[in-house]
């Protein structure tokens, strides 16, 4: 019953200083949305980047010429179905083609014309000559749909007709956005690919476990070549937003130092107002121990609020309005960008740091100054 | 009313309402692992995808899995990193298997 009290007494306090206290608040819980949003925006990307290309190429072979990423011979494929282990070697042939009528890049990806139906996409994939499926923003950007001709530019400067023939859905824009896909000839005949060269190589390993001793052969056996692992791809995107990432770095750590200034003001400054209060409640008959307990009330219903708001406000913002502040700071200069759709991943632990780093801090910074002006003599304490 | 109370009871409605977007969180993951994910998977398997089609300025921010760590820097001697998602993704580590 004494501390609720002591509660009522505090919450009195705080409406005393209503604007000031409210300010505060709102300032606090912004911090707290930032920091959040980025937290639960970089974990349900990292996640879902790990869910979905777990079902991506086993192995890629890339060959490196002069430092750079080269087309590699065909040749290389009976080379390295040789290696024990391996169950299949397939050429990948894609490349990319900056689209000047709306300054957007696209992916152009060549496949093989017998293919399954994909549920993800409105339409079929090409299965003939002069067709193509495309990604929802190239849809947007070209405003064509279904059944419409996308004209490209190919590389010997002459306009290819390409039909429309499905559009990939925009559940799968977090894949699929960029992407111009052909039937094979027809991308080789796009990009003038020589007739031995593919992009890349996917090998398929029969046994997860021999994925590296694969990988090191193959990089014995055709030393100009690079191998990447799945599990590089995967450790890629865990790593993509860790805190070394401009994301955590700039953003974050902006916010996380507002937040530093906001306690260290409310730690190093207790008004004279304030310290008068301190005193005449000490001549009262206040214990110490009360105006600190009233102190950390005071502390606790400001960040627990600010907490609470924070979090609701950041989970809205990112996974209800598709993180509509943050997305523009990702988007860069890309002019083909997803609508983030996330699923929410979260991970407990995160906003369980968010809440210790800054709840306990802001409590602290708010009962030790106060803790200060309390041991002091009720009389110095009133005259300030 | 005792302020206390609407302070708690607010706590509360804030509290009950964090915890009904995570249990609401919960089964939009399983929607998404026993609808979408199955034909997401099957988008990457038959496309052969390696990358998220997130930053489309520049190649190696188009498939960071695939390109050089140090492809910002190789368009020119002394070349600066210019693209803003350059900025955004973390260094990537150096991959290739060495023999």
């Amino acid at each position: 019953m004494r501390h609720l009290k002591i509660l009522e007494f505090a919450l009195s306090s705080l409406l005393r200083r209503r604007y000031k206290n409210l300010s505060l608040l709102a300032v606090y819980t912004f911090t707290i949305a930032i920091l959040a949003s980025i937290l639960l925006l970089t974990h349900a990307l990292k996640t879902e980047a790990s869910r979905l290309l777990d079902g991506g190429p086993e192995l890629v072979v890339q060959r490196l010429s002069a430092g750079r990423h080269d087309l590699i011979s065909t040749e290389a494929i009976a080379q390295i179905r040789k290696i024990p282990g391996v169950t299949e070697v397939k050429p990948r042939y894609w490349g990319y083609y900056y689209d000047a009528l709306v300054e957007a890049n696209y992916t152009l990806q060549g496949i093989e014309s017998v293919h399954q139906e994909l549920t993800m996409v409105d339409g079929r994939l090409p299965a003939g000559n002069n067709e193509c499926a495309i990604g929802q923003g190239v849809a947007n950007v070209r405003k064509v749909g279904s059944g419409d001709d996308l004209i490209l530019v190919d590389s010997t400067n002459t306009g290819t007709v390409l039909t429309v023939v499905g559009v990939f859905r925009s559940e799968s824009e977090l894949l699929t956005n960029d992407l111009v896909v052909l039937e094979r000839e027809d991308l080789i005949r796009f990009f003038t690919f020589p007739p031995d060269r593919a992009t890349d190589l996917a090998v398929k390993v029969a046994n997860p476990a021999e994925i590296n001793t694969v990988a090191a052969k193959i990089k014995r056996i055709i030393p100009d070549s690079r191998p990447i692992t799945r599990n590089e791809i995967l450790q890629t995107y865990a790593g993509v937003f860790n805190w070394r990432s401009g994301m955590m770095l700039t953003v974050f750590s902006a916010a996380l130092i507002a937040f530093c200034i906001l306690a260290w003001d409310k730690a190093t400054g207790i008004s004279a107002e304030e310290k008068r209060e301190i005193g005449i409640l000490k001549a009262l008959g206040w214990e110490t121990s009360d105006i600190l307990e009233l102190k950390f009330w005071e502390g606790l219903v400001i960040s627990l609020t600010a907490l609470l708001l924070g979090i609701l406000t950041a989970y809205v913002h990112v996974f209800y309005w598709d993180a509509t502040v943050l997305a523009p700071v990702l988007k860069g200069w890309s002019v083909l960008f997803p609508d983030f759709r996330l699923t929410p991943f979260i991970d407990f632990y995160q906003l369980l740091t968010i809440g210790f780093l800054t709840v306990v801090p802001y409590i602290a910074s708010t009962i030790i100054p106060a803790w200060n002006a309390a041991i002091t003599d009720p009389e110095s304490a009133m005259r300030g | 009313m005792n302020k206390h109370k609407v302070f708690i009871g607010l706590t509360l409605v804030q509290t009950i309402l964090l915890m009904t977007l995570f249990l609401q969180g919960v089964a939009r993951i399983k929607t998404f692992s026993e609808g979408q994910q199955p034909a997401l998977e099957v988008t990457v398997a038959t496309l052969q995808l390696t990358d998220l089609a997130l930053w489309t300025e520049a190649r190696y921010t188009r498939h960071p899995s695939q390109a050089d760590h140090f492809t910002p820097f190789q368009d020119l001697p002394s070349a600066l990193e210019h693209f803003p998602a350059g900025s955004i993704l973390a260094p990537v580590k150096g991959k290739g298997v060495q023999p």
